[in-house]
């Protein structure tokens, strides 16, 4: 196969070095020719070169650190989408690409180099640390922002109000209908963020089980495991029956947030930034952002200033500032 | 001049020879990519029969965090999902290719015919988001179910998008039957009604397997329309009113965990196992499809 087009190239060298002037059709035709098989060897090679440049790319980012990407929990990205453009604003030779995905995609993509800040609104898991630990990684914390968890209802529901061993006993399928927890009789339709959401976790360890290591309570099989935070407040908004949670900072006004108890005895109390900061409010958490290894350059930078005047922007966006 | 001749002569030969070998290194390229992507799925899924137990494996409860990888709720709101949605299409796919075929005046067929090619092209997403946000508080008003993310819903949506590929595989099945039978039965003295159903329908039906085929062949893959209007509950479709309740698809929770997952894991290797029965699933239905083509085939024609 490579014998022919060589032949026919010393051809082509042939006749234009005999200085014979071909016809205008027979050039245009041997010209096709050579930029269809020219297309196919520079898209072989388009493709090999892509490849390299982008390893090319991922390390480069390493050393002279231009973009810092920036990837996982979907709580965050909002609040990580604020951070960046007013740094970027503020250092203009700095770029940062921020990314969704869920907190475990974020992590994974630390592990394996595609990230240099992973988002999380949850910590590490162990095994997750010992992985990263296996691939010489060690991953280093920082609490960026607090965020409390909403429960939410239909605006129609009467249902104002719950304790957390109440919510623990809707989703694991002991209460079924909204009569036992005074409202109407409706069944309960259990919405929850998929499995690979941080928040979902979060649910399960703190609500569901209620802080319990050793409790072995699970959602129940019946819960409606949305793809994202819209799902979520799509189904909330359009159905009387349904509850969910999700970040305050994600509750829009056409849902109802329920006032939560710690214990039966204790007071009920709407999520805020108030309550968040005094411990009032019992379902919050820390959310997080990690490097791999000691952050350096842009990056560490970049932290130091969304851990000071960064802080600035939290509130805005429904979190709750470190103090 | 005749050595100019000449070159022009081989040069109209390797051209052939060229074009000719790229047609047939892109047509075996074809099965290659087949069966390439077959034994990935091979090499990545079929650690987890080992590494989790069969109870496990085919359990109730598919809930990975905590290693139950039980996939039989998932097989069934699969198989629960696809059936309900040919259920659905088969008549009014069915009774759209005959009108089309045998009673829709000329003018009225070449407007219908690109209508229907038009269907196959809204894009999966855009039918979940209507789904989503038209169908399914429908039918949680109408049919009092607590949810309208049902498997009904995804099984209306479904039955939407196999629509095309019914019609117009069920269409050329129509196409096919001789005109002397229709000739035949009008002669006879039925009417045309009875000439349709009892002669030229009955003619095609294997053509029609074949359309019914192809149609659960794009349900049981859907993905995207489906993860979005079923609801995603892993729960067990036995009672009578699993219709109205959510299901939880084998495709949707590849798509929903794939992102996430560790890759090696055993979750990883689970995910990629629900990805060999779904193939095997796909596999064999194709395989049903393909083979009443060929049984119509051997036949000559003769029905």
């Amino acid at each position: 196969m490579i014998r022919i087009p060589l032949q026919s190239w010393f051809s082509i060298l042939r006749l234009s070095s005999e200085g014979r002037i071909a016809a205008a059709g027979d050039v245009l035709r041997r010209l096709t020719h050579w930029a269809l098989l020219a297309g196919v060897l520079g898209i072989l090679l388009f493709g090999s070169a892509c490849r390299q440049e982008i390893s090319g790319a991922a390390s480069s980012t390493k050393t002279a650190e231009k973009t810092i990407e920036n990837k996982g929990s979907d709580t965050l990205v909002n609040l990580a989408l604020a951070w960046a453009e007013e740094y970027m604003r503020e250092h203009p030779e700095v770029r940062i690409s921020v990314t969704g995905g869920g907190s475990g995609t974020g992590i994974a993509s630390l592990m394996n180099g595609t990230a240099d800040i992973a988002n999380a609104s949850r910590d590490m898991k162990a095994e997750e640390v010992r992985e990263a630990k296996a691939n010489g990684i060690t991953p280093m914390e920082f609490v960026v922002a607090r965020d409390a968890i909403a429960v939410v209802v239909n605006p129609s529901n009467p249902v104002s109000r719950l304790t957390m061993q109440q919510i623990s006993d809707i989703y694991t399928g002991k209460i079924i209908n909204w009569r036992e927890l005074g409202g109407e009789n409706r069944p309960i339709v259990l919405l929850s963020r998929e499995s690979n959401s941080g928040t979902y976790v979060y649910v399960l360890e703190n609500v569901i089980r209620m802080g319990d290591p050793r409790s072995k309570l699970l959602f129940s099989p019946d819960t409606l495991l949305m793809p994202s935070s819209e799902g979520i407040s799509t189904e909330v908004r359009q159905n009387p029956n349904a509850i969910g949670y999700d970040g305050l900072g994600y509750v829009t006004p056409d849902q109802k947030v329920l006032g939560v108890a710690r214990d039966a005895g204790r007071p009920y109390v709407l999520p805020s930034i108030a309550t968040v900061n005094d411990g009032s409010y019992p379902i919050s958490r820390p959310l997080y952002m990690y490097t791999a290894g000691e952050p350096g350059g842009q990056v560490k930078t970049f932290l130091d200033w969304l851990l000071g005047p960064g802080q600035k922007q939290v509130s805005r966006l429904g979190f709750v500032p470190l103090n | 001049m005749l050595a100019r001749k000449r070159a022009e002569a081989a040069q109209g030969d390797w051209r052939e020879f060229v074009i000719e070998a790229l047609i047939r290194v892109l047509g075996f390229s074809t099965i290659g990519f087949v069966l390439l992507i077959f034994l990935f799925l091979l090499r990545e899924g079929i650690p987890v029969f080992y590494e989790v137990p069969l109870s496990n494996l085919f359990g109730t409860r598919w809930y990975p965090p905590f290693d139950l990888f039980g996939t039989m709720p998932l097989l069934l709101g699969s198989a629960l999902v696809t059936v309900t949605s040919i259920l659905i299409a088969l008549p009014l796919g069915v009774a759209t290719a005959v009108f089309v075929r045998e009673v829709a005046p000329e003018w009225a067929r070449e407007i219908l015919k690109p209508m229907i090619e038009v269907l196959a092209g809204i894009p999966s997403v855009v039918l979940g988001f209507f789904g989503m946000q038209v169908v399914a508080p429908l039918i949680r008003e109408t049919l009092g179910a607590p949810t309208g993310l049902t498997v009904f819903t995804g099984a209306l949506i479904l039955a939407y998008m196999a629509l095309p590929t019914i019609i117009s595989v069920a269409e050329d099945a129509l196409d096919a039957v001789p005109k002397s039978f229709r000739d035949a039965g009008l002669a006879m003295g039925a009417t045309q009604w009875q000439t349709i159903w009892r002669v030229v329908v009955p003619a095609a039906r294997s053509g029609i397997t074949t359309a019914v085929m192809l149609g659960m062949g794009r349900a049981i893959g859907e993905t995207m329309a489906v993860m979005m209007v079923t609801g995603n509950a892993a729960r067990m479709p036995l009672s009578l009113d699993s219709l109205l309740r959510p299901a939880r698809t084998m495709t949707a929770t590849i798509a929903a965990e794939m992102g996430e997952v560790a890759s090696g894991s055993i979750h990883y290797h689970a995910l990629f196992g629900i990805g060999i029965i779904l193939f095997l699933l796909t596999f064999l239905i194709n395989l049903v499809a393909a083979s009443t083509i060929f049984k119509k085939q051997r036949r000559g024609g003769l029905r």
